[in-house]
């Protein structure tokens, strides 16, 4: 039982750096990132080839969220030009553009077949321990990435991120260069997606294509957005929600009599679906997200 | 910068000269030219459509000439992006207010303010002494400034949750954080109580006296009359008058095009 709740907090902690990284870029800044799994996924394949190739992990991890840090910069300069839905559907053909290269591009990648064996980490502590430690790592570097998105947010930096999403326009009629901080925040956002990326590749320890789907960012946006987006509250316990929900329901099968597993998956997904138009409805600054602007 | 064009920027901060823009085939401001010389007030008046605002955004650069050459302080900044026009001191506020709705009063004009040290993302982080008191330096201009604007006791009020009244003087305010010369003020009296307009004409006065250009566009025509040193009426995307206020809104064609020869 333990394992399984150590590896339930694993994916929840994943999740929350996902919806950390897409708060800055989307709850302060309002740059429209469907593309997140993209990043999430770079990180993820870039830490396992590199520790297949015996790298030593710290090194594998950096050049995760380096890489897909860096990969966020083209898309980052499009955002330039482009704004919210435009932006999205971008980053969202972005994310299966990243899935189908990786999927056909099999001399790097091993294709359809994913990464197997992925060394995982802790794992001359033993089965158990090193779950527990990767938790424990993951739970500091997430806690560090709140404390680092406060600290942000009462910047000057953030001060001027909320201003570019409130007003763009308004912000360079005051002698202000948004794109410098939209690419910035965007290849932020990325590189901590790339790290969660690692993560995972190092606790699941076997990767392939078909992980990465775009259903993987609408998780994180849901989270996001339900917890209450733009604030360091709203993106942790939504995410937390989230996945209470998500394993929680697993188990509601048993009650349900006469819906087969497959079923249950479906109605898993209705259930988020209408959670989520229920939370903007009536709490259209998200669960946790404080009172109405 | 020789001599001569220094003597030349002294006369005429802002140089308008044949500018056109165009939305389509439609010409928004056509052949429009206009001069402002330091510490004058130029009232814009016209009709809804003349192309008052389109000019302004030309003037700013939010939306560039088509054709024509727009100077300020000797310096051709036709092509110029607006953030860099703002830079030099040539700012701009807008017909609706545009505040930064989820920052407070205090945090708008920080905003505003030029501080491109501070701002890096690597000093969210790590901030040296000095930078921590620009920031101070800085937070207490923006106090001085809200005072001056009557606006201290909303200094930590949501941007988003003022009045109409309040949102154009944020935006006064803003564009005064940057040591502005020569500020844009889109319809400043519009949706606004007569007290707030005749307060919002005292500080421009005041500004003006200490060496700050306006241009002005403005329906409310007994404010701007009062408050303009000299004032232009466009229609239909071309100058149709100008000259002093009085004889301006005297002139025949104006009453015509302006008030549809009723008044």
């Amino acid at each position: 039982m333990i394992a399984y709740l150590c590896a339930i907090g694993v994916i929840a902690l994943i999740y929350c750096l996902l919806a950390l990284g897409l708060n800055l870029q989307f709850g302060l800044t309002r740059l429209v990132n469907f593309g997140v799994v993209a990043f999430f996924a770079v990180g993820a394949y870039t830490s396992g080839l590199l520790s297949l190739q015996g790298a030593p992990l710290v090194v594998c991890f950096i050049a995760a969220g380096v890489l897909s840090g860096l990969l966020a910069l083209p898309i980052g300069l499009l955002s330039l030009r482009l704004r919210d839905d435009y932006l999205a559907i971008v980053t969202l053909g972005f994310s299966e553009a990243v899935r189908i290269t990786i999927q056909q591009e099999s001399w790097l990648t091993n294709g359809v077949q994913g990464l197997p064996g992925l060394p995982k980490l802790f794992s001359s502590w033993g089965g158990g321990v090193s779950d527990i430690a990767i938790f424990t790592v993951l739970a500091v570097i997430v806690g560090l990435v709140c404390w680092g998105t406060v600290r942000l947010t009462r910047s000057p930096f953030g001060r001027l991120l909320k201003a570019i999403g409130d007003d763009e326009a308004a912000l360079s009629a005051l002698g202000k260069d948004p794109a410098r901080f939209k690419v910035q925040v965007f290849m932020v956002g990325a590189a901590l997606a790339g790290v969660a990326g690692a993560f995972y590749a190092h606790f699941i320890t076997f990767i392939t294509p078909e992980q990465f789907i775009p259903l993987i960012t609408f998780y994180v946006w849901m989270g996001l957005v339900m917890g209450g987006s733009g604030t360091v509250r709203g993106a942790m316990f939504g995410s937390l929600l989230l996945m209470v929900f998500l394993e929680g329901s697993r188990f509601a099968k048993d009650w349900v009599p006469g819906v087969s597993e497959v079923g249950m998956a479906s109605l898993r997904l209705a259930a988020v679906g209408l959670a989520l138009i229920l939370v903007t409805l009536y709490r259209p600054n998200g669960l946790f997200g404080g009172s109405s602007k | 910068m020789t001599a001569a064009s220094t003597t030349k920027a002294d006369m005429t901060m802002l140089k308008v000269d044949a500018v056109t823009r165009l939305f389509g085939g439609f010409k928004a401001v056509d052949d429009v030219s206009l001069q402002l010389g330091p510490q004058e007030i130029l009232g814009i008046a016209g009709t809804n459509g003349a192309g008052k605002s389109t000019l302004f955004a030309a003037i700013a650069g939010q939306q560039p000439a088509d054709a024509g050459r727009i100077t300020f302080d000797g310096q051709d900044i036709t092509r110029v992006p607006p953030y860099r026009r703002a830079r030099m001191g040539l700012v701009r506020t807008f017909q609706i207010p545009r505040e930064f709705k989820s920052l407070t009063v205090h945090e708008n004009l920080l905003a505003a303010a030029a501080n491109p040290q501070g701002e890096r993302l690597i000093h969210a982080f790590f901030q040296t002494r000095r930078l921590r008191e620009h920031e101070a330096q800085l937070a207490a201009k923006a106090d001085g400034i809200l005072q001056f604007l009557n606006l201290s006791r909303v200094r930590d009020v949501q941007a988003g949750g003022l009045s109409g009244g309040q949102k154009k003087l944020v935006e006064l305010g803003r564009v005064l954080m940057l040591d502005p010369r020569c500020i844009l003020l889109d319809e400043p009296f519009a949706g606004v109580n007569p007290v707030l307009i005749e307060e919002i004409c005292d500080r421009v006065r005041e500004l003006q006296a200490r060496g700050i250009a306006f241009i002005v566009i403005e329906h409310h025509l007994q404010a701007l009359k009062a408050l303009s040193h000299r004032m232009i009426v466009m229609d239909r995307g071309r100058i149709l008058a100008e000259g002093d206020p009085h004889t301006v809104l005297d002139d025949p064609r104006v009453q015509e095009a302006y008030m549809g020869g009723v008044v």
